[in-house]
């Protein structure tokens, strides 16, 4: 205890110290925290937010349901690279606009006939319209791998994978060392090098403290598949926006739902498989 | 006693009876996209005398340009001559503009099967727990000419070299 006070000491040095700083700076990991503590913690983040962007925030910590695995479906034979689910995903999930500019997904663009070669990617491309002739597009984001190994590179534990599949972090418990974006082989992780910039009017408030609720600099983020939305059971704001149907989404303990429907009746695969990070985000042909 | 236990059950089977047949593919599905103000067509079409006779129409619809099997059908193929309203399957029955999807599934038999899968389309709202919808086809595929056009995309990512420049 007395090392405790110490180190609050040493690091308050040169920030106010205030009941709420010092108890930011004492707060758990979020596994660790009682449901008290956690309704502390929520009360604290509300009223910052309320202070920093005027905006009255709900921020969830529910839990995930038991017999739930969730998984995706994105069908190849679909998507025509439009990127609306880039930018639905960006205003859902309270992304930082510009400088830095953080995406979750990325879609890449690959030429019909080498759709493995992935070095040959483009995801800068910017025609009039999509899709053009003699290209397939494949968007990529967090795969909610069963074996992620950036959960198992983290050297806090600030990430680790949920009950019902979702690889998450707590921001708070994040300490910058970006571990994790280096070993994800999906790109599936963006840093914070700056405070994020969000225009106050497009804040989602609908937030999870596990999900989008809004980060500071210095932390990495990723997609949680909607977890403030999937845990309510709607479904994730890149499924919603998809204007062709591509994006699939349910839960794969489930043999009614979408996800083993495509699962079982349409040719599948997994990105990288060879790694064996067995991600929970199945590419599939409809056609 | 007897009669009236019987009579009870019947009444219950006669009620049971249309409900099970209207649940039967009971989707919830998202409104057609009728044009504004078209809808009923009996509006228009009670007082018109039915010309069963393929043609191309050119004092009303002329807006609609067929891109959908055009050499093998015209109009009443789908839409109902009979009542304006409905549309018709090829056994003859009627259909509400909602369950345009039974139509559709005529010819397009394994899109169907997917579509009720949830595999083909798109559903919105709540997968548990709250309301959902199911697009129709025709939300998204316009019925005369299905073909998806090409659309904008939204703008690229910056390139971190973009960024760097300007700082």
């Amino acid at each position: 205890m007395l090392s405790m006070g110490a180190m609050v000491g040493l690091s308050m040095g040169s920030i106010s110290c205030t009941r709420d700083a010092v108890e930011e700076f004492l707060q758990k990991h979020f596994r660790e925290m009682t449901e008290e503590e956690k309704k502390q913690v929520i009360r604290r983040l509300e009223a910052k937010y309320l202070k920093k962007y005027g905006k009255e925030f709900h921020i969830s910590t529910q839990p995930a349901d038991t017999g739930v695995l969730w998984g995706y479906g994105l069908d190849l034979s679909r998507c025509i690279g439009c990127r609306r689910c880039v930018y639905a995903c960006v205003k859902e999930n309270n992304q930082s606009r510009i400088n830095p500019q953080l995406q979750w997904i990325r879609v890449i663009r690959l030429k019909k006939g080498s759709l493995i070669n992935l070095e040959n990617a483009e995801h800068y491309y910017n025609p009039e319209t999509v899709p053009e002739p003699g290209f397939m597009y494949m968007p990529v984001q967090c795969q909610q791998c069963e074996n992620p190994p950036c959960v198992r590179v983290c050297p806090v534990k600030a990430t680790w994978t949920e009950r019902d599949g979702i690889v998450v972090v707590d921001y708070d418990w994040c300490i910058g060392c970006r571990y994790c974006v280096a070993a994800c082989p999906y790109k599936g992780r963006v840093f914070n090098w700056a405070e994020p910039n969000i225009p106050s009017a497009e804040l989602n408030t609908g937030v999870h403290y596990l999900g989008n609720r809004p980060r500071m600099k210095n932390v990495v983020e990723k997609c949680t598949f909607c977890i403030q939305r999937v845990r309510q059971g709607r479904y994730p704001a890149c499924v919603e926006i998809c204007p062709t149907g591509t994006r699939k989404f349910g839960n794969l303990l489930d043999p009614n739902s979408e996800i083993r429907y495509l699962i079982e009746n349409k040719r599948v695969f997994r990105l990288k498989e060879d790694f064996n990070t067995e991600p929970k985000f199945y590419y599939f042909f409809s056609a | 006693m007897k009669i009236i236990l019987l009579l009870l059950s019947l009444i219950t089977i006669g009620f049971s009876l249309p409900a099970s047949a209207a649940q039967h593919d009971d989707y919830p599905v998202s409104s057609p996209p009728f044009s504004e103000g078209i809808f009923p067509c009996s509006n228009c079409h009670a007082g018109l005398e039915v010309n069963t006779r393929k043609r191309e129409l050119k004092d009303e619809h002329t807006s609609i340009k067929l891109r959908h099997a055009e050499q093998e059908r015209w109009c009443l193929d789908c839409h109902n001559a009979g009542d304006r309203d409905k549309l018709k399957l090829a056994d003859g029955e009627n259909i509400n503009f909602t369950e345009s999807y039974r139509l559709c599934g005529q010819c397009h038999g394994n899109i169907y099967r997917d579509w009720k899968a949830g595999i083909h389309g798109k559903r919105i709202g709540y997968f548990k727990g709250g309301k959902r919808t199911y697009f129709l086809c025709v939300n998204c595929h316009n019925p005369h000419d299905p073909k998806f056009k090409p659309i904008k995309p939204e703008p690229p990512p910056i390139r971190p070299e973009a960024t760097h420049a300007r700082q």
